[in-house]
């Protein structure tokens, strides 16, 4: 039997909807869960049962092959016992601990010498050096993250527990630090379930991504996928974002970067990434079609195309476009009746360079 | 000044502090953290000597532990003499009558500290006991201090419970407030005055340690 994690539950709040998870992925040395959905889908209850944080009424966690949690055989295992790495949103540092001691507090079983030698590796492998000393008060965001990371993984737990990793940080930070934890966390071969509700994080940093929506797991699979092939319009409005491809950096010049997805040139505004490998977004609501010839526009873009299909929802109509690769657009029932828009029609699909989001990913 | 009364009350105050911070800490613990519907039948009896007039709590502790009752002949077949008008009487009698002194404090420093402190820690692997003595007790320190001293404040300037269950034996029961009220019947006020300030003093003095380590805590750990 291939190594699994399986997550089976049903937990309920009163005034809330009750949530039932069912995810099972088979699980290696570094895979990373992602669960992604808004604030209140349940996405944080799920990883706090995984923790034996939260009991829930009924179900059953496994963990390769030990069993966290039955309910039916009455098996609930403390989180004491389950040698998992555990990080808040806030990062719970100890405040009468210092940044050694934070550390090294998980690490009771080890003898005070062995514990200093780990001690000493965390500081090395996080750039703690010099702040051994000082307590968490005294610490940037950044670094108070790094610490409740090296705390979390000190112990060499057997499963990572993140939530909401980056969101106590701010912008330009988050976004660093987004790229660090990706390295890091293949670099620690550790599998880990992150918890989040931004999707350049999930981009970066998952493996496997289950979206979450009013205490229902909605789809799993790889994000990528879930991106760009959602299921049903729930996934789709749970993410947000309709064309997610793959595409590598080629130049870069006067702040705009210029990108190749097979083949196809598109333009966008330098941003946070520099890495090579990049995944190229675009909201539906941000690609304009035209009709015949490109005419003078401030877009940079202008993607010829054909017209793979057009669904009408509503007043509104999302249209596929092959321009080298699928592009999703959402236009008015009007413009699909006015512009014969069906399989198989040419098109222009113009693009804003600074809608075009550009999410790096290392080691792709 | 009558200085055998003074170490008596000194005594009685320290020894009663010492056990409320050993017997306080499981019951604060417990009203604090636990999750039971009934918590506030614990909750109403430990505060219950707040509101009790100190007679009638003497009273029942002086039935509770006199001859006729088990406990007293337990404790007389034990020891060899009843419990009532001893000291260690008296010691019982005031750390019941001291309990929310003690129980109080604890239990507010108790829910003051953030569940999610508690929760990192059980997930780094560390008991439920660990937690608390590593992480819960320091993070408590101001009110554990401050529970202690008030109780042994409270047990300094206690009377009705005094005279109810100690009696008036010197060296034995006869503290400083039942000192004062004696030297005022004999109309001797030259004495009560003398031994009614060195009582101010000293319990001004420590309410003035109480205030300042607090507020020495407070600004060494900003609330957040």
């Amino acid at each position: 039997m291939a190594a699994e994690i399986s997550i089976d539950l049903v937990k309920t709040f009163p005034g809330r909807p009750p949530i039932r998870a069912r995810i099972a992925y088979p699980v290696e040395a570094s895979t990373v869960l992602i669960l992604f959905g808004p604030s209140g889908s349940g996405k944080t209850t799920i990883l706090r049962s995984v923790a034996g944080l939260e009991w829930p009424e009924q179900g059953s966690i496994q963990f390769v092959s030990r069993t966290w949690l039955d309910t039916a055989s009455g098996v609930r295992v403390a989180p004491q016992d389950r040698h998992i790495g555990y990080m808040a949103q806030d990062y719970a540092l100890f405040p009468t601990y210092t940044v050694a001691g934070n550390i090294g507090y998980g690490l009771h079983h080890l003898s005070a010498l062995d514990r200093n030698k780990r001690v000493d590796e965390m500081v090395e492998l996080f750039q703690l050096r010099g702040l051994e000393t000082a307590k968490p008060r005294e610490l940037s965001g950044g670094q108070q993250q790094r610490v409740a990371l090296a705390r979390a993984v000190a112990p060499r737990p057997l499963l990572l527990l993140l939530d909401e990793p980056l969101s106590a940080l701010d912008a330009p930070t988050r976004v660093r630090l987004r790229d660090e934890l990706r390295s890091l966390l293949k670099q620690l071969a550790l599998p880990s379930i992150i918890v989040t509700h931004d999707w350049t994080e999930a981009l970066t940093l998952g493996d496997v991504m289950a979206v979450i929506n009013a205490g229902n797991v909605l789809q799993v699979g790889a994000p990528i996928e879930v991106f760009s092939r959602p299921h049903n319009a729930d996934v789709a409005r749970v993410v947000g974002i309709e064309t997610v491809v793959k595409g590598r950096v080629v130049g870069s010049s006067d702040g705009m970067v210029q990108v190749s997805v097979n083949g196809t040139r598109l333009t966008a505004v330098e941003g946070e990434s520099t890495g090579r490998d990049v995944f190229v977004c675009i909201r539906s609501e941000d690609v304009v079609l035209e009709r015949g010839q490109a005419t003078a526009s401030s877009a940079r873009n202008h993607l010829a195309g054909t017209v793979v299909s057009a669904t009408v929802l509503g007043a509104l109509a999302q249209v596929t476009i092959d321009c080298g690769f699928p592009l999703v657009a959402m236009v008015t029932r009007s413009t699909v009746e006015e512009f014969g828009l069906s399989s198989g029609v040419p098109v222009v699909a113009a693009i804003k360079a600074g809608s075009v989001h550009l999410v790096s990913r290392q080691g792709e | 000044m009558n200085w055998i009364a003074i170490w008596v009350t000194f005594k009685l105050a320290a020894s009663t502090a010492l056990i409320l911070l050993v017997v306080g800490l499981p019951i604060a613990y417990w009203v604090s953290f636990s999750r039971r519907r009934w918590k506030f039948l614990v909750e109403s009896v430990v505060a219950l000597p707040l509101v009790l007039p100190p007679t009638v709590l003497g009273f029942y502790i002086l039935v509770a532990i006199g001859p006729h009752s088990p406990l007293g002949r337990f404790y007389n077949e034990l020891v060899g003499h009843p419990l009532p008008f001893t000291f260690e009487g008296l010691l019982l009698a005031s750390v019941l009558y001291s309990l929310p002194f003690a129980v109080q404090p604890f239990a507010a420093a108790f829910e003051q500290v953030d569940r999610r402190l508690i929760e990192a820690s059980w997930t780094l692997g560390v008991s439920k006991l660990g937690t608390f003595f590593k992480l819960i007790v320091p993070l408590s320190k101001a009110g554990l201090l401050t529970g202690a001293v008030l109780s042994f404040a409270h047990t300094m300037g206690e009377f009705g419970v005094v005279l109810m269950v100690g009696g008036n034996l010197e060296g034995e029961t006869r503290t400083v407030s039942i000192d004062i009220y004696d030297e005022v019947q004999a109309l001797n006020y030259a004495g009560a005055a003398k031994t009614a300030l060195f009582l101010l003093v000293v319990s001004y003095a420590i309410l003035l340690l109480v205030y300042a380590v607090n507020r020495n805590v407070w600004a060494a750990w900003p609330q957040k």
